[in-house]
């Protein structure tokens, strides 16, 4: 079992997402006495009878001032059992860009909704964009169950609905949890609630301590984008030469044969190398230093690749952006796609579709992408790249789009076709 | 397999996957960037950023040089320590001084005496000075509230601003680090941990630091609510009493504003005991500079703090 678990918060606006992530660091003792006390102090300043969790975690002077979540936040806390890193997304419709940047990264992601209004367009929308980045796990929080008088059958409907909904999007029974929750009075949050004894299942703690996350597939082909070339030049190491990188997927053991891409060049492993002492296999998430048997002309933005199950190597690139800018995509666009370690130009050749959450299906070529709209295109490129279907290798098959004028990151990228995989439930 | 078991072997797991985290963004920085500098002070969290640098380019030398900007106000133990790790690992420093922003008018001294918030002026000075364009920082995102908004590359603008709106998604491990001339990066490779993940992490990998954190016999005085050590920063003043106490530091900073705290911890498995126990932050404990307002350090962060 992981003992990190990196999770993400989503929903709509007002149904309580930072009561309930104040309420989680509140239960599991995170929250500190100086921290309650401020909470405390700033609850009365605001004429509150009780303290409002929410400050705990509405950290900027604007959000304090309007009582929203405007940027993602990142919370700590641990149990015996496990740390988590938190990532606590806003719920306007405006920042659903922070929906992505806080879902890239988490194995599980906290769905909420009000009890009182049950699955909503904004809740059905964030999880479309929760299956197309890959979160593999799903919680419906259904919040503010006490103004629903602890109704089971209200519940009931809510969590059938929200199943059928995850089914839709390719989650397979088992990934996805419903939770009848109160944020606000702590109902089956780190404690099972009196007030549903008709709930049989975890509280949201006990789901998140225990909850499997998959480990990286024992069978995943090797990858490792070299972000740097290690060549001390010392009287101790005159002659190393090492490329160092964080693996992405699968292992890598001394005497593997590998192929350096985009140019096609092929060596053995001869060396795995750390601060503390050389490895004898290392995996995917580790950052290595790995030395080569034969002396090849190997820079940043190079990956090093297993021999068996090749990435692909070329300069069209078929994929799904999330745009997250402001300013609308068209068709000739040129732009910057930063990919592993290496950073090529890039031209908009087509938009080939634009993606509908609610009836979860595709709009054949739109003329834009506007602001929160995911679309798939056609991208050609400077030069040759290595790259991996989104769905079997998601950090070599991810990619940021960039503006070359001020340098924003306008989208996330998924190379290959990933609403072809919403609607069939995953093995 | 016992809790505790279980608990050890999730917090070694944790710490192994921290430190690939900020190992992978000490080399994306060296190799986007042309003039990197890491903030060091010789507090816990510089120094844990600089060991977590020599491991990302070992072999290889730590590719970048260290900026200190000293308030005048700081204890000669941290001092010491600082120089001592410059030299035994062979690195540059640059210090940027306050004191000189100060004696040629460029900042004035506060009434109430404290430099940690003249810091800024110094630090933007040297970073434009020197053509930095990525600044390394110990920052982490439990710390503060508006801590916890920051990116781990995080622009800011040619006045070295931090604009909480205006910062850019990030995604994957995948850093954007561009910027405009006159603009830098404000790194993080910290972000993730918490100040247990700090000290398991020096426990495990006996990392040295200045003694004044761990407990000591100190002469102290009650300012604030927090005990001040005495020094050029005004203090004590005749209606504040010394005491000799048994103290240690939970932060370094500048000595005008960082309190101590009564303790009896002297090894570094004290301290985690003592850490796990305590009801209060460590900036809350001892940092009178965030007392000021509820977006004090926000506040700060916009004009150019880290």
């Amino acid at each position: 079992m992981s003992s990190l678990l990196r999770l993400a918060t989503a929903g709509s606006v007002d149904d309580g997402k930072s009561t309930l992530v104040g309420r989680l660091l509140y239960d599991t003792k995170s929250v500190l006495a100086d921290q309650l006390d401020a909470v405390q102090r700033a609850s009365v300043d605001r004429g509150l009878s009780t303290p409002d969790l929410s400050l705990l975690v509405d950290g900027l002077r604007s959000e304090r001032e309007q009582g929203i979540t405007i940027d993602v936040a990142y919370r700590y806390f641990a149990t015996p059992r496990r740390s988590f890193v938190l990532a606590d997304t806003p719920g306007h419709v405006q920042y659903t860009r922070n929906t992505v940047t806080g879902a890239s990264t988490a194995q599980l992601a906290v769905l909420l909704v009000d009890a009182r209004n049950g699955v909503v367009e904004q809740t059905r929308r964030h999880a479309a964009v929760l299956a197309l980045l890959g979160v593999p796990r799903l919680v419906l929080a259904v919040n503010k169950i006490d103004l629903l008088d602890y109704d089971e059958a209200g519940f009931a409907v809510i969590a059938k609905e929200f199943a059928a909904h995850a089914a839709s999007l390719g989650y397979p029974e088992g990934t996805v949890l419903t939770v009848p929750v109160s944020a606000l009075h702590g109902d089956n949050v780190a404690t099972h609630s009196a007030n549903t004894p008709w709930y049989s299942g975890p509280t949201l703690l006990d789901h998140l301590e225990t909850v499997p996350v998959a480990p990286d597939p024992h069978d995943a082909p090797f990858r490792l984008p070299v972000q740097y070339v290690i060549r001390p030049r010392t009287a101790e190491y005159p002659d190393y030469r090492g490329y160092a990188g964080q693996i992405s997927s699968g292992t890598v053991r001394p005497g593997d044969e590998v192929v350096v891409l985009p140019q096609g060049s092929r060596s053995t492993v001869e060396r795995v190398d750390t601060h503390g002492g050389p490895l004898a296999e290392a995996g995917a998430g580790g950052s290595v230093t790995v030395v080569l048997a034969d002396d090849l002309d190997i820079s940043r933005g190079d990956l090093i690749a297993g021999v068996a199950n090749r990435p692909t190597v070329t300069d069209e690139l078929g994929a799904v952006l999330c745009w997250l800018s402001g300013t609308p995509l068209r068709p000739g666009a040129r732009l910057l796609v930063k990919h592993g370690a290496r950073t090529v130009q890039a031209i908009v050749e087509e938009l080939t579709s634009r993606f509908d959450e609610q009836s979860l299906s595709t709009v054949e070529s739109p003329d834009t992408l506007e602001l929160n709209e995911i679309g798939g295109v056609r991208l050609r490129l400077a030069e040759e790249i290595p790259v991996d279907d989104y769905a079997r290798s998601p950090r070599t098959g991810a990619f940021l789009v960039i503006e070359p004028k001020d340098g924003d990151t306008l989208a996330a990228g998924m190379v290959g076709d990933r609403f072809s995989a919403l609607g069939e439930p995953a093995a | 397999m016992t809790t505790l078991e279980a608990a050890t072997d999730a917090a070694k797991d944790n710490l192994a996957a921290l430190e690939s985290e900020a190992i992978h963004i000490f080399r994306e920085v060296a190799g986007e960037f042309d003039r990197p500098v890491i903030l060091f002070s010789g507090g816990k969290d510089s120094t844990l950023l600089l060991h977590l640098a020599i491991k990302a380019f070992w072999p290889a030398p730590v590719p970048f040089p260290l900026l200190h900007v000293d308030t005048g106000h700081n204890f000669e133990e941290v001092l010491e320590f600082r120089d001592g790790v410059v030299d035994r690992h062979g690195l540059r420093l640059v210090v940027a001084k306050v004191q000189d922003w100060i004696d040629d008018g460029r900042l004035t001294e506060r009434p109430d005496g404290t430099r940690n918030p003249l810091q800024t002026t110094p630090l933007l000075d040297t970073i434009a000075e020197q053509k930095y364009d990525a600044v390394f920082g110990g920052g982490r995102r439990d710390e503060e509230r508006a801590r916890a908004k920051e990116r781990i590359f995080s622009l800011r603008n040619a006045f070295g601003q931090w604009e909480p709106r205006r910062q850019r998604p990030e995604l994957w491990n995948l850093y954007n680090g561009r910027h405009r001339p006159g603009e830098h990066v404000r790194v993080f490779p910290l972000s993730n941990w918490t100040e247990a993940d700090v000290w398991n992490y020096i426990a495990r990998e006996r990392i040295e630091l200045p003694s004044i954190y761990y407990a000591h016999r100190r002469k102290v005085y009650r300012r604030d609510g927090m005990w001040l050590t005495e020094g050029p920063w005004g203090g004590p003043r005749a209606d504040e009493e010394v005491k000799e106490l048994t103290v240690r530091y939970r932060t370094v900073g500048d000595g005008s504003c960082t309190g101590a705290v009564e303790s009896t911890a002297s090894t570094v498995e004290d301290v985690i005991a003592e850490v796990q126990a305590s009801r209060l932050t460590e900036r809350g404990a001892t940092r009178a500079d965030d007392r000021l307002s509820e977006a004090a350090m926000e506040d700060r962060k916009r004009e150019g703090y880290f």
